[in-house]
């Protein structure tokens, strides 16, 4: 009973979404504005051949820098996490 | 994670380590020019060091690289970008802004505008900043499954 109710709800679910999906269209966007004046004036303003990685190290970097904070905080959380069960073992003052 | 895997493996991942890293340094370098950055390439080279330690004893892979290089890694990688950044205001500009670019100087040639074969010596503080987040990536990633792998093996022993 309960694997058929969750059956019916992923095929609703599934074709709901696929429906959205489907009837978004592709390839011409409403708003375009920032992508042209990014395709006009980007290899001139930055003196780069790649549009994306100018917008992203340059017209948008400060997304960069919390992305690089992101990756930091995933290393330090990790290090602490993995740290606190080897001094469980043996502790010892260095 | 005590024991290493069949000696084929290792052999292939000796080999393959090389290439790995040379094509993650081709994708870091060419990131203003062709498809990928600092971020992709970091990732690539992290996983030939990740290949490293799957393949080999945890041990064997500490003596050849220490973790303290890894945890160096990260921190110059973090700040190369935020001094490359900072570098704009004492000259003038505003923080992140691409004062390289087009100036003569390091990474400073002009591009012709429209379709162009590319040329490495473009696009200001982009490469540097690439470079930067590709170090830290590589330092990053790398630190982690390090972190996990002598973790687990920590834990296996204590049992």
């Amino acid at each position: 009973m309960r694997s058929i109710v969750a059956g019916i709800t992923l095929v609703v679910l599934a074709v709901a979404l696929l429906f959205a999906a489907v009837s978004i269209p592709f390839g011409n966007p409403a708003m375009s504005d920032m992508d042209d004046y990014f395709i006009a004036h980007g290899q001139e303003q930055t003196s780069a051949n790649n549009i994306v990685t100018s917008i992203v190290f340059d017209y948008r970097a400060f997304d960069t820098l919390g992305e690089a904070c992101v990756l930091f905080t995933a290393v330090f959380g990790v290090s602490v996490l993995f740290r606190l069960r080897k001094k469980e073992e043996d502790y010892e003052y260095e | 994670m005590s024991d290493c895997m069949s000696k084929i493996i290792r052999t292939t991942a000796d080999i393959m380590f090389m290439f790995i890293v040379v094509f993650g340094f081709y994708i870091v370098l060419h990131g203003h020019l062709t498809p990928g950055g600092g971020f992709q390439g970091g990732a690539v080279i992290a996983t030939g060091f990740i290949l490293l330690i799957v393949a080999h004893k945890l041990d064997d892979f500490l003596g050849w690289f220490k973790k303290k290089a890894f945890q160096n890694f990260e921190m110059s990688g973090l700040i190369l970008f935020i001094g490359t950044a900072l570098a704009a205001i004492p000259l003038g500009y505003l923080f992140f802004m691409n004062f390289l670019s087009g100036a003569g100087g390091l990474f400073g040639q002009v591009v012709p505008y429209g379709v162009n074969p590319g040329f490495l010596n473009t696009a200001g503080t982009i490469p540097i900043m690439n470079i930067a987040v590709g170090i830290e990536v590589l330092g990053g990633l790398s630190i982690i499954i390090l972190y996990m792998t002598s973790g687990i093996s920590n834990h296996e022993e204590g049992e």
